[in-house]
């Protein structure tokens, strides 16, 4: 699929999950969707190797636009951008976005196979600058 | 500076985490999320299960290991902060450091961790321990003196307001408690200076 892809990464699996399934239900199937949530041991937080996952199984050449929720989450994913390398990590963006209007939203844009840019930009503009 | 004994090293941390874990939780309980003993733990006995893996390989190529390690076991947001301490001085460090060698590596090292945590000395983060213990360093101080550095700069960070992380989200009421990153930063400096020196 040429579409954006879209990550979604929260320290509840329940936000997680509840935030794609407003995706897929608002959007459709035409975007790489994929989400991760808890710390891998059973309780709220989020995980490098999660992450790593769910980029992997969102993965589209058109790049991939990560949604995030609290601190934590946004520095574990900026590291496993980061462990992913070149030449992927540079079509992957860490949004600045609240977590499910912002995925919808960018979920919406690459639906109309917008670029990763525009995607993100999307995002952004839901978050005071 | 000695030929390094990584097992010796590594056991030595993994045990002052372990026997630590549960203060440092109270610690983050009073104004984290109060995982970072229980998280700190896990990661160093993840270290502690590879001990012969890294102690096999050169010091840089160890500690990107460690780091990588830690990223991937401790969890929450010190996995990547106390990760990437390891994996940026295993960069920068050369196979047999001398005190400029480290010391460099050190600076560079605190460097990537304030980018990483998008944050700076005075707010409240393991930081503001990483930067005084960088300074003893360059000044040429024991490893005794280093390490207690380290605890009167984890003191230190008891009066501050957290500007960083889920004790920024209490402003004011963070004011009073010490940051639990800044003292696990404390606990391994003094552990490793004290294996380093050979004493006890």
């Amino acid at each position: 699929m040429s579409n954006v892809g879209i990550v979604i990464v929260s320290h509840s699996p329940l936000v997680a999950e509840g935030t794609a399934d407003m995706v897929r239900q608002m959007v459709g199937d035409e975007v790489p969707l994929a989400w991760c949530g808890g710390n891998g041991h059973g309780g709220l937080g989020t995980s490098v190797e999660a992450i790593m996952g769910a980029i992997d199984k969102a993965w589209s050449e058109a790049g991939v636009a990560i949604l995030v929720d609290l601190g934590g989450a946004e520095t574990n994913s900026e590291m496993a951008v980061e462990m992913i390398g070149e030449p992927r990590a540079q079509k992957i963006i860490v949004c600045n976005a609240p977590i499910v209007e912002g995925a919808v939203m960018a979920a919406t844009e690459s639906s109309g196979g917008a670029s990763l840019k525009e995607v993100v930009a999307t995002a952004h503009e839901l978050s005071p600058s | 500076m000695a030929a390094l004994d990584l097992a010796r090293l590594i056991t030595a941390a993994a045990d002052t985490i372990a026997a630590h874990a549960e203060e440092l939780t109270t610690l983050d309980q009073a104004i984290g999320d109060g995982d970072h003993g229980l998280n700190m733990k896990r990661g160093f006995e993840a270290v502690r299960a590879d001990t012969v893996a890294f102690s096999t390989k050169s010091l840089p190529e160890a500690l990107k290991a460690i780091g990588t390690k830690l990223v991937m076991t401790v969890g929450g947001a010190s996995g990547p902060l106390f990760g990437t301490l390891f994996l940026a001085l295993g960069k920068e460090i050369s196979a047999e450091p001398d005190r400029a060698n480290l010391t460099a590596a050190f600076g560079k090292a605190i460097e990537a961790v304030a980018a990483r945590g998008k944050s700076q000395v005075g707010q409240k983060t393991m930081l503001d321990v990483l930067q005084p213990v960088h300074e003893a360093l360059a000044e040429g101080k024991t490893a005794a003196e280093i390490a207690d550095m380290a605890d009167r700069a984890a003191d230190a960070t008891v009066p501050m307001k957290a500007l960083r992380g889920r004790a920024s989200f209490l402003g004011d009421r963070s004011i009073g408690h010490m940051d639990a990153g800044g003292r696990s930063v404390a606990l391994l400096v003094r552990t490793i200076g004290e294996t380093l020196e050979g004493q006890p």
